[in-house]
């Protein structure tokens, strides 16, 4: 038994305020779905939250309905200032909120309360705060003088940050001028519908923003829905590459943030206990549901013993447990489905010869839990090293030259991000300069921020969010 | 100090100052309740190393402050004592004779804070605090010559107090507000603990910033790393700064998830403090009555 | 006494820097624009389609590495070599083109100063496109353009030289290497500037100029999941770009639709941009 051994500290679930269903949420006001209504459940105890609505093909036409005639009627001719103060509201509103969200996001989810108090809820509050700033400023965009909205968007999120990832949709879409139509994740949609609240609270006018709930088909009504302007989803490639084929030939544009593996380069002359942090950060954050995960370890052969040592140690502190306690540092996985994925892929990991090891702790007995894992002696060659697994599950591979680094990194049809680890200035700026990756995080990892452009290259989708070029994504230029 | 340790000094890896500062704010959201507080609480009491190092300090004051240290709670048995009483080295007797064998009396020396002083003297410092009975000395290390880049001084002299000692334990104190980046920090670390060192200690309290979470944390690593590499086990003394019981449960987190349970004893680990004690014992009270007590209601000193 | 025969040039392909024949064998007639035999155009297969996207590969490391300046350099050579020939390219953009001699030496003039406008650009792009970020935290954070890597162009069917260099000029300037599939009546004076090319120091496989049918070897390069993106401007058939598109989405290729308009502009350049954030923390 440990000799400092943390006493339970659950954050109170009583500031959630539960519904035993959710309607959509159109043109201002819930309504019934003409779909089959599903269940959304707790992941960490298998505990059913709510019921929620499916919107049918006829409940999408109607939420794009809304969309246009606020986009006509209302949004689009707003001046940009009086829509910044719509999107301020809406920040403030967030951050007032924070707890409540926080708590929601963890049930729903199955992240430790800690990242969505710590990272999710503020960053969300602080994503509508920054475009808020933008809407009546877009002719300094660098798209011209006059960039106009683009309509119409629909957008579809994925379940690893349902509440971010509505931010990084919504609040760059509202700011330069368009409606929205969003269909949150089936597995995680509660926080997206208390959003809706949000909007009422701000005073939003109807049909600017309209969420509507469902799984696969309902996203595939609203993508190809003849009178949506523009597409974004985040989510896994195969489905980015339906929506590309599905949008083939029309005017829609399109913004994808899919799939991803990233290299997570250590050098031997790295800032060690950094590394290791960032490491850690890189793929147990969020159980590692993380597009961005640094999900193959490269470090140069040379250190590869220390670090593995030491990353060794450091996972054997990890608190899995609890979500709402705010003590745990791993949760749940967000589904029996992705749990399956998750164990297939590790699975063959074993079977091509690659070295398991798990950090040492406890799962509970109910809901859906994976241990943070690792597996050594993985090469190129293995398909835990190439396939994105989606959960906190670390590949190490060995380099022993900078160009054998790069070469290893740059080896997958994926490009979304990537990590530097060294203590050498002219080191880094090269290793960043040949990684094909959107966003590089040296001596760093999982950063994130409203004004820093997002998004991948190749496989890993087009497009960026955040920053003035997530913005241009929702603007048509005039240069 | 040897050709070879200060090549081994150059090769300590970089600390990013970022990530390390991210990483204790990181451990600082740990929340600790209920039972687990009430015992941090206690260690942090055995964990003090009650301070006076005044120009002002009387028989008369140490001795008071060598009492509470003894009994930090006269109302309640159970209260574990301090683990030390730290002042200059004249009055060592004054402390001795209240506390007896029953807790370890700490001297500052070598000329303390600065330690500006020619080495023989710093010495004597060091002996004269060691007869009148003192059993930890917390010497300071010659700043200057470490910033000068005199890596094979500073190593000396901690050599020669080392010595100077006896079987008193040496705390050495690196003053890393002088030393203002973490890299010197963890290079001064390791070359103390080389040099001899039981415990490697942030500040004099003289100087700000004194302790501050990511220097301890930085020196816990340190300490964790150079017994996984030697074998030796060094313990680690943050000083100054550290008033509040809050604050006091945040270090024992770090050192709990850094150096690991080892650490989390008052021979490898201590608070140099002084009116952190009271807020300890505050929060004590109110873990054992259910009410918030108040300054009344603990003693002075 | 006979008059002079001339010597009529042979039209191949562009790959890789050197003019081979199709692997296949084909060529096609091409007629000017009163329907008169120009010559015979190489037919470019999907084999030749796969060379040049492998020739594009291999030249796009070192092409993507130099220095803006010394691609800008290299560029506004092109434009200096193209000058040269004007007399040569006036005489057969009338010829494909049908157009008056003034009107044809307006064109390739157009051609001349586009590729100067684009050569321009390429030291000025990161300046532009790209930006320091002010993050929530102690993090240097810096977003610069990248070229994406291999485009494939389908270059306007009716304007044979300035339509190719509207939609060539701005693809090559970030870096990127292309293949192109030239005008298929039209394809003669692509060749010439693939003579300009080579003798102008754009290093061989930056760009690969396939003579041939889009609708034919298309599909393959839009499949090809060694091309980046796809520029489907010189697609006139909507099944057609269609089918391209959705071809593309196999490797989620970047895709420039038919219709955006060719004319010199920003807006050409970053369709084949990739914009690149790098984080590193401040501290001391």
């Amino acid at each position: 038994m440990p000799k400092f051994e943390y006493a339970p500290a659950p954050e109170s679930r009583s500031i959630v305020d539960l519904a035993a269903s959710y309607g959509l949420f159109i043109d201002g006001e819930f309504t019934d779905g003409g779909g089959t209504a599903f269940k959304t459940v707790n992941p960490a105890t298998e505990e059913v939250l709510a019921e929620v609505a499916e919107a049918d093909q006829a409940d999408v036409d109607r939420a794009v309905r809304a969309a246009r005639k606020a986009y006509q009627r209302v949004w689009g001719p707003m001046p940009g200032r009086e829509r910044a103060k719509y999107l301020f509201r809406i920040a403030r509103i967030l951050a007032e909120r924070s707890r409540e969200f926080a708590v929601l996001e963890t049930l729903d989810n199955g992240k430790p309360i800690k990242e969505s108090r710590d990272v999710d809820v503020p960053l969300v509050s602080q994503w509508f705060f920054y475009h808020a700033g933008w809407a009546d400023k877009l002719e300094h965009a660098g798209l011209g003088p006059n960039p106009q909205p683009l309509g119409v968007g629909a957008q579809i999120i994925p379940w690893n940050f349902p509440l971010l990832m509505l931010a990084w949709k919504v609040a760059p879409a509202l700011a330069a001028g368009n409606t929205v139509v969003l269909k949150p994740a089936e597995t995680t949609p509660l926080t997206a519908l208390l959003f809706a609240d949000v909007c009422r609270q701000a005073e939003l006018p109807a049909g600017v923003v309209n969420i509507v709930t469902g799984a696969g088909e309902t996203g595939r009504h609203l993508v190809s829905h003849p009178d949506v302007d523009k597409v974004a989803f985040t989510g896994s490639t195969p489905v980015g590459r339906e929506i590309a084929r599905t949008i083939a030939g029309t005017d829609k544009r399109l913004t994808l943030e899919l799939g991803g593996k990233a290299a997570n380069i250590v050098f031997e002359d790295a800032p060690m206990d950094q590394a290791i942090e960032g490491i850690v950060r890189g793929i147990f954050f969020n159980q590692g549901h993380v597009c961005c995960a640094g999900s193959r370890l490269l470090v140069q052969e040379s250190v590869a013993e220390e670090v593995l040592d030491r990353l060794k140690a450091r996972m054997a502190t990890l608190r899995l447990g609890d979500p709402l306690d705010k003590n745990t540092d791993v949760g749940a996985i967000n589904s029996a489905e992705q749990l399956g994925r998750i164990r297939d892929l590790a699975a063959t990991g074993d079977d091509e010869g690659a070295a398991r090891w798990s950090a040492p702790c406890e799962l509970p007995e109910r809901g859906y839990w994976y241990a943070p894992t690792i597996f050594t002696g993985v090469t190129q060659a293995h398909r835990i090293a190439r396939e994105e697994i989606f959960g906190p599950v670390l590949s190490v591979l060995t380099f022993r030259t900078p160009a054998e680094a790069i070469e290893k990194a740059n080896n997958t049809p994926y490009g979304l991000s990537a990590g530097v680890w060294t203590e050498k200035g002219s080191r880094i700026l090269a290793m960043a300069d040949k990684l094909r990756a959107g966003v590089v995080w040296a001596n760093t990892f999982n950063q994130f921020d409203p004004a820093s452009p997002f998004g991948g290259y190749k496989e890993s989708g087009y497009g960026r969010e955040g920053g003035r070029h997530g913005l241009a994504s929702y603007l048509e230029g005039t240069r | 100090m040897t050709k070879t340790l200060t090549a081994g000094l150059d090769r300590l890896p970089g600390v990013d100052q970022v990530g390390l500062e991210a990483r204790a704010a990181a451990l600082s959201t740990r929340s600790i309740k209920t039972t687990s507080k009430q015992w941090a609480i206690d260690l942090a009491i055995s964990m003090v190393d009650l301070t006076t190092l005044e120009g002002a300090d009387t028989p008369g004051k140490v001795r008071a402050l060598a009492t509470k240290a003894l009994r930090p709670d006269p109302t309640d048995p159970t209260c574990p004592s301090a683990a030390a009483v730290c002042v200059y080295p004249d009055m060592v007797p004054f402390v001795r004779e209240v506390v007896g064998d029953r807790l370890h009396v700490a001297s500052v020396a070598t000329a303390f804070p600065s330690g500006r002083a020619p080495l023989d003297i710093k010495l004597a410092d060091v002996a004269a605090a060691v007869a009148a009975g003192a059993d930890e000395v917390d010497m300071v290390i010659d700043r200057g010559a470490f910033l000068a880049g005199d890596l094979a001084t500073v190593h000396e002299q901690i050599v020669a107090v080392k010595q100077a000692c006896g079987s008193a334990h040496l705390k050495v104190i690196l003053e890393t507000g002088e030393l203002q980046t973490y890299d010197n920090v963890r290079r001064a670390s390791w070359l103390a603990m080389d040099a001899g060192a039981d415990f490697i200690k942030t500040s004099t309290g003289k100087v700000q910033p004194a302790a501050t979470l990511p220097v301890t944390l930085l020196m816990l690593e340190a300490v964790r790393d150079y017994r996984i590499a030697t074998g030796r086990q060094v313990g680690v003394k943050p000083a100054g700064g550290i008033r509040t019981s809050k604050d006091a449960i945040k270090y024992l987190v770090v050192v709990n998830e850094v150096a690991g349970e080892d650490w989390l004893d008052p021979d490898w680990f201590r608070f140099g403090a002084s009116s952190l004690l009271n807020d300890l014992l505050l929060q004590r009270q109110k873990m054992l009555t259910g009410r918030y007590s108040g300054p009344d209601y603990v003693t002075l000193d | 006494m006979s008059e002079r025969l001339d010597v009529r040039k042979t039209y191949k392909l562009f790959i890789g820097g050197a003019f081979p024949r199709s692997e296949s064998g084909r060529t096609y007639e091409v007629a000017d624009a009163k329907g008169r035999f120009a010559a015979n155009a190489s037919k470019a297969s999907r084999k030749d389609g796969r060379d040049a996207v492998t020739a594009a590969r291999k030249a796009f490391g070192g092409w993507s590495k130099r220095t803006p300046y010394n691609r800008g350099q290299i560029l506004y050579r092109v434009a200096e070599v193209l000058e040269g020939r004007r007399d040569q390219l006036v005489a057969e953009v009338r010829a494909a083109e049908g157009v008056s001699e003034k009107r044809a030496g307006a064109i390739v003039d157009a051609a001349v100063d586009t590729w100067v406008w684009y050569a321009g650009w390429a030291d000025k792009l990161s300046q532009v496109t790209g930006n320091a970020n002010q993050v929530n935290g102690p993090f240097f954070n810096l977003t610069a353009p990248e070229p994406t890597g291999v485009v494939v162009i389908a270059a306007p069917q009716d304007s044979s030289l300035l339509g190719l260099v509207e939609v060539l000029a701005p693809v090559l300037l970030s870096g990127n290497t292309a293949v192109v599939v030239s005008s298929l009546a039209r394809p003669l004076p692509a060749i010439t500037l693939s003579e300009i090319l080579s003798t102008s120091d754009v290093p061989g496989g930056v760009v690969n100029v396939l003579t041939g049918d889009i609708a034919e070897i298309g599909p393959w390069l839009a499949g090809h999941l060694d091309v980046n993106a796809l520029d489907l401007t010189g697609v006139d058939d909507a099944d057609v770009a269609r089918e391209l598109e959705v071809e593309a989405a196999v490797n989620l290729k970047r895709v420039l639709r038919p219709g955006t308009p060719t004319a010199q502009s920003l807006a050409r350049i970053t369709p084949f941009l990739e914009h690149k954030t790098v984080w590193h923390p401040i501290g001391v």
